[in-house]
């Protein structure tokens, strides 16, 4: 599959605007329709035994929720937040010290009110996962989403606060 | 490091952060913990930099996780005389309310203690504790 600059572009300004992506220096590095993957680069933040250097399982997590969260980006016409209904991580092996992780998140399932995925976390190949995540989110709507930030994330201009609904 | 030692002194003087400052993911999101008798309560202060939804705004689902994982194993390393904090095998979270950007707590229970295995059962909240954020059952290994 080839890499979509648009998608890539809404993904990049929806986890810009995550304060806790920005804190782990969680980016976006390739999306297509139905698939995401983002990277979560090794720091001393992260590290959850302190002995060995090992990332933290919350980090993991962080990353998987995020990368799950965002892949409806490229699964849904228009952008709407969809907030986590629940998170399923299995945590195969630790993550190699000083590399970075990517979560390969796909939307495999969309309803009218439910988003099914699931996400594989690895380093050197996808071949030998860290983790693997399967996570339902509810649809709240677009109309649910502020009409500003979902026009940020899809890259439309706002023209004197008159939206596209109500011009329509 | 001895990990024995410093969950030792903690008990002894009450003051965990000690045993906190050990994890260094622990501190970037900030978990404090507080003993009341045999009951042990972890606190997430509020913090900017934990946010996810800028709407709500409220605290990214995953550091919610992450907050309840890091509880659940500072839980057994404190009242299950392992030496090492044991290694996550698997977490389940439900998500029933939005984590507001606010302080919460988290509460632990230890379901079924084997030899090899843990099972624990956390409940986070904000407001009450009968009205929980977020549920998790969470798997550990201990080697």
């Amino acid at each position: 599959m080839k890499n979509d600059p648009v998608l890539l572009g809404k993904v990049e300004r929806f986890v810009g605007s995550l304060a806790q992506c920005g804190e782990l220096g969680i980016k976006p590095v390739f999306a297509a329709p139905n698939e995401l993957i983002l990277e979560l680069p090794y720091s001393k933040a992260i590290i959850g035994n302190p002995d060995t250097g090992v990332i933290h399982g919350g980090a993991i997590t962080t990353l998987m929720d995020t990368s799950s969260g965002s892949v409806v980006i490229c699964g849904l016409e228009e952008f709407e937040l969809c907030p986590t209904l629940d998170l399923r991580v299995d945590y195969m092996h630790a993550a190699e010290p000083g590399k970075p992780v990517f979560a390969k998140a796909t939307c495999y399932k969309i309803t009218r009110n439910i988003i099914f995925t699931r996400c594989l976390a690895y380093q050197e190949t996808d071949e030998e996962p860290v983790a693997q995540c399967v996570a339902t989110f509810m649809r709240i709507g677009a109309e649910a989403t502020p009409l500003p930030f979902r026009q940020m994330i899809m890259g439309e201009e706002i023209v004197d606060g008159l939206s596209k609904e109500g011009s329509v | 490091m001895d990990l024995r030692n410093i969950v030792a002194r903690a008990h002894e003087n009450g003051d965990y952060s000690e045993l906190i400052a050990t994890i260094p993911y622990a501190v970037t999101i900030g978990v404090e913990c507080e003993r009341f008798g045999d009951e042990v309560l972890f606190k997430l202060p509020r913090k900017k930099s934990n946010i996810g939804n800028p709407i709500l705004p409220a605290i990214h689902g995953g550091v919610i996780g992450g907050f309840m994982e890091i509880s659940a194993s500072l839980y057994l390393l404190m009242f299950q005389d392992t030496p090492k904090l044991p290694k996550i095998v698997d977490i389940s979270l439900d998500y029933l309310r939005a984590g507001l950007d606010k302080d919460t707590y988290v509460e632990c229970k230890l379901t079924r203690q084997g030899s090899r295995v843990a099972n624990v059962i956390v409940t986070a909240w904000q407001k009450s504790r009968d009205e929980p954020i977020a549920l998790a059952r969470a798997h550990f290994l201990f080697s």
